[in-house]
């Protein structure tokens, strides 16, 4: 192998809006490696791919590609001079036969028309190099997604692509498409194409990858050889957890329950779905924080969807309070006492042009209406507690949601569920993207929340937030649920080792 | 990658921001400007005949923009608007007539012929609305449905053929002037305040504008989405039912051709005008009912100053522009 680099990303700046994205970030790809990138939600993964592929433009830094200076200012710039990038969502034409997809943008011509027979012959002898033999005239919308993504990895080699960028390629792939996705990795490979291979499934980047490069906040964290970087020691510097360290208190939530811890109200057995969950069992119980860790793609947020009735198991069985509950809508999950803040507050949460006061009696409507006209005494009345109780910070009940503070918002989106008087709430990333100061009143009110008898399942992505805040952590880890942590086995080790290996030597696993 | 960040709070301290108050309030001073404009420059402004003249022939397209709001809210279009008011208009006067069925009584027959054309009317919406929200077919496709059909249904159903009638009984809710207010701008007033007070004071109203503002978190609130679709594009169409028995009932005849024939722009124009966000999640009647004024007042002032229908056809084409301007900049900050 030649030890001079295909790619070298160096001292790479960018910033959104004055907010860095990226900063010193670094990335050094040799000739036919294997190279994985990882990184946390907002770690700077997908900022960098851009940057290099030309989506964005950086603010400072180098990128050398093949020894040279490397600029282009379009993905399309950069797939002619040999950077090629396949999406989550494959961006080719559904509609399309194979061949066009395969041949988009570089058609072979004769006298100035398309030279069909020339196009077919080169999409079969691109595909056939992974032993794809489909009928390349057919629209690609007839082919299952591995096929789809085979044929925009053959669409990227006949570019004659030197680096291919593989984003989450196997997470919309079963096993056997995976395995096939993989032989594909080691053909380019072999030819001495270089992959950069983005995923949060550890196993398979070991499986598959030469080296890694991991990322946190805008930053190049380390790059080393898969077979240097043990898995534990993986999450931990993708997390920023060292764990080593002693442990210091880095959230609001200081101290365990006051409360009494109760009944169990809500439990799940082996919850599956069409995609990200594969076996979850947990339970939670009056006056209870319970935590879901778990890397990206482990099927939290997944998991409370189902369990919220917004999107629909396919196998499995919830109670509440022992009897059977199967919610087939959020009204149903409503009814029955659950509330859920979800984690993206901009898509999910808020409806930006309405008011504050409105926002927040959203889900409550039915019980403030008389004959479906709004009680705006009754109304008035929650509202102004609630902005006082949780300290809201607005100009008045009646200013728009979308003038609020993050953490603001995040506080009126509490309140919509809390109107409701729930038996279990469930908070996911509840402290995402707000700042400090609010992100310890979150905090604290959890805690009083659930002191108060309330249930709380607490998904977060911070290890620190779900090791101190959770009273009983369930370990999440493609799909299942590998253990569940109570008492003194929450640490943030044994959490990062559960979601490392899917067990730790201090937990129950969780059983059937 | 997400950019998570706090959405700045709005600058309170600006001294005076005027894309912000003209977005707020661009219609009611165009409105109030083009009043001034008249009564100086237009002959016999200011009398009760014009103003008799304007508010009868902006009553249909403030009846139908009323229904229209609600749609927009949601964020959808309704397209059919003018092929409705046209079935409408064609099957009422089969009742009352009696070629649809034999009718003893007027009365009866007029009762019939407003019930069933605007029972029909709001059927097609719910059509419209089944299909938008049953199959997620674009609302702008899912009403072209209707949009095409519905005037050649109109056609089929009356042969093609014009139908006049002299029937005062019904014509009432076109010419009647109980205590020399035109009944239709009675009619008028009376759906406009009860839009405006929905949309304001209940659930089904909030339920409205958090469809259309975030239809996401409106389901995840447990809100019933679907079922807010049906009823906006059913109140649309009867709406629409509504405008199509006025329209004949001022005309004495129903064309099947022409009844409601570009009704559905003007309506979207009225409502875009009054500052309803065509995007959903923010919508005002009083506005929609400005928006109608101040469009028909552009044509009416032009024509009574010599200028051709034609040219006040780009004067309209000119204030609806101005006005998603304003719309747009009032949103930026």
């Amino acid at each position: 192998m030649d030890d001079a680099p295909l790619l070298a990303m160096s001292g790479i700046e960018k910033r959104f809006a004055g907010i860095p994205a990226l900063s010193q970030a670094s990335l050094l790809v040799r000739q036919g490696e294997v190279h994985a990138l990882i990184g946390q939600n907002g770690a700077g993964k997908s900022t960098m791919i851009k940057v290099l592929t030309g989506y964005h433009r950086k603010d400072a830094g180098e990128i050398l590609f093949e020894g040279k200076p490397f600029e282009v200012s379009s993905p399309q710039q950069a797939q002619a001079r040999g950077i090629s990038t396949i999406y989550q969502e494959i961006n080719l034409v559904p509609l399309r036969s194979v061949a066009e997809n395969i041949c988009l943008g570089r058609e072979a011509r004769r006298f100035g028309l398309l030279d069909w027979g020339a196009m077919h012959a080169e999409a079969e002898r691109l595909l056939a190099r992974f032993k794809v033999r489909i009928d390349v005239r057919r629209p690609l919308m007839d082919f299952n997604t591995a096929t789809q993504q085979m044929v925009a990895i053959a669409r990227a080699i006949g570019f004659s692509a030197r680096l291919v960028i593989m984003d989450e390629p196997t997470s919309s792939l079963d096993d056997q498409e995976v395995r096939v996705l993989f032989d594909v990795i080691g053909q380019l490979k072999a030819d001495g194409v270089s992959v950069i291979f983005v995923s949060h499934k550890l196993d398979e980047l070991y499986q598959v990858c030469d080296r890694v490069t991991i990322m946190r906040d805008g930053r190049t964290v380390r790059t080393a050889a898969m077979a240097e970087i043990d898995k534990l020691t993986l999450v931990s510097q993708m997390l920023g957890r060292d764990v080593s360290k002693a442990e210091g208190h880095a959230t609001a939530f200081t101290d365990r329950p006051a409360g009494k811890i109760g009944d169990t109200v809500f439990s799940a057995r082996h919850l599956a779905a069409r995609q990200g969950v594969a076996d979850v069992t947990f339970d939670l119980r009056t006056g209870e924080i319970v935590g879901f860790a778990g890397l990206l793609g482990a099927g939290r947020t997944e998991t409370a969807r189902l369990v919220f009735g917004v999107d629909q198991p396919r196998g499995g069985t919830m109670q509440i309070v022992g009897t059977p509950y199967a919610p087939a809508a959020p009204s149903a999950a409503i009814a029955a006492g659950l509330g859920f803040v979800t984690e993206d507050r901009k898509t999910e949460g808020i409806v930006p042009e309405l008011s504050v006061a409105e926002n927040m009696t959203l889900a409550l409507l039915p019980r403030i209406s008389r004959n479906g006209v709004v009680d705006e005494k009754q109304q008035r009345d929650i509202v102004a507690r609630f902005i006082k109780d949780l300290g809201i910070k607005c100009s008045g009940p009646n200013q728009k949601i979308r003038e609020l503070s993050g953490g603001n918002q995040q506080k009126v989106l509490l309140a919509r569920w809390l109107a409701m008087q729930p038996r279990l709430l469930i908070l996911d990333e509840p402290t995402r993207g707000i700042d400090v100061g609010a992100k310890g009143e979150i905090q604290r009110l959890i805690r009083r929340l659930a002191d108060q008898g309330l249930a709380v399942l607490m998904i977060s992505s911070e290890i620190e937030e779900v090791a101190e805040g959770a009273d009983r952590v369930f370990v999440l880890r493609e799909g299942r649920s590998v253990a569940e942590l109570s008492g003194e086995a929450i640490t943030e080790t044994n959490i990062l080792a559960a979601m490392a290996h899917g067990h730790s030597s201090q937990t129950q696993e969780v059983h059937a | 990658m997400s950019q998570v960040l706090p959405s700045p709070a709005r600058p309170t301290s600006r001294a005076f921001d005027v894309l912000e108050f003209l977005s707020r309030y661009g219609t009611l001073i165009a409105l109030v400007l083009l009043i001034v404009f008249n009564l100086i420059f237009t002959r016999n402004f200011a009398t009760w005949q014009t103003l008799n003249v304007n508010l009868t022939q902006v009553c249909t397209i403030v009846i139908v923009a009323v229904g229209m709001t609600m749609v927009i809210a949601t964020g959808g279009i309704d397209l059919s608007v003018g092929s409705i008011m046209a079935i409408a208009g064609a099957l009422a006067p089969m009742i009352f007539l009696g070629t649809l069925f034999p009718v003893g009584n007027i009365y009866l027959g007029v009762t019939l012929a407003i019930g069933i054309a605007v029972l029909v009317a709001t059927l097609l919406g719910l059509f419209n609305g089944w299909l938008i929200a049953q199959f997620r077919i674009q609302p702008i496709v899912a009403t072209l449905v209707l949009f095409i059909a519905g005037r050649g249904i109109a056609q089929v159903l009356t042969n093609g053929n014009l139908q006049v009638f002299k029937v005062p009984e019904f014509q009432w809710i076109g010419l009647g002037r109980p205590l020399g207010i035109p009944v239709q701008v009675i009619m008028m007033v009376i759906i406009v305040i009860a839009a405006a007070w929905m949309l304001r004071r209940t659930g089904f109203g909030r339920r409205i504008l958090a469809t259309g503002g975030n239809e996401k978190a409106a389901e995840l609130s447990g809100i019933a989405v679907k079922r807010v679709k049906l009823a906006v594009y059913a109140i649309s169409g009867f709406c629409a039912g509504l405008a199509g028995l006025v329209v004949i009932a001022i005309n004495s005849a129903s064309d099947a051709n022409l009844v409601g024939l570009g009704m559905e722009l003007d309506a979207i124009a009225a409502v875009a005008v009054g500052g309803t966000l065509l995007t959903g999640g923010k919508a005002t009647i009083i506005g929609t009912l400005l928006g109608a004024l101040t469009i028909q007042l552009v044509r009416y002032t032009l024509l009574a100053n010599g200028v051709p229908d034609a040219a006040a056809l780009v004067v309209k084409a000119a204030i609806i522009i101005l006005a998603v301007w304003l719309q747009q900049q009032g949103r930026v900050r």
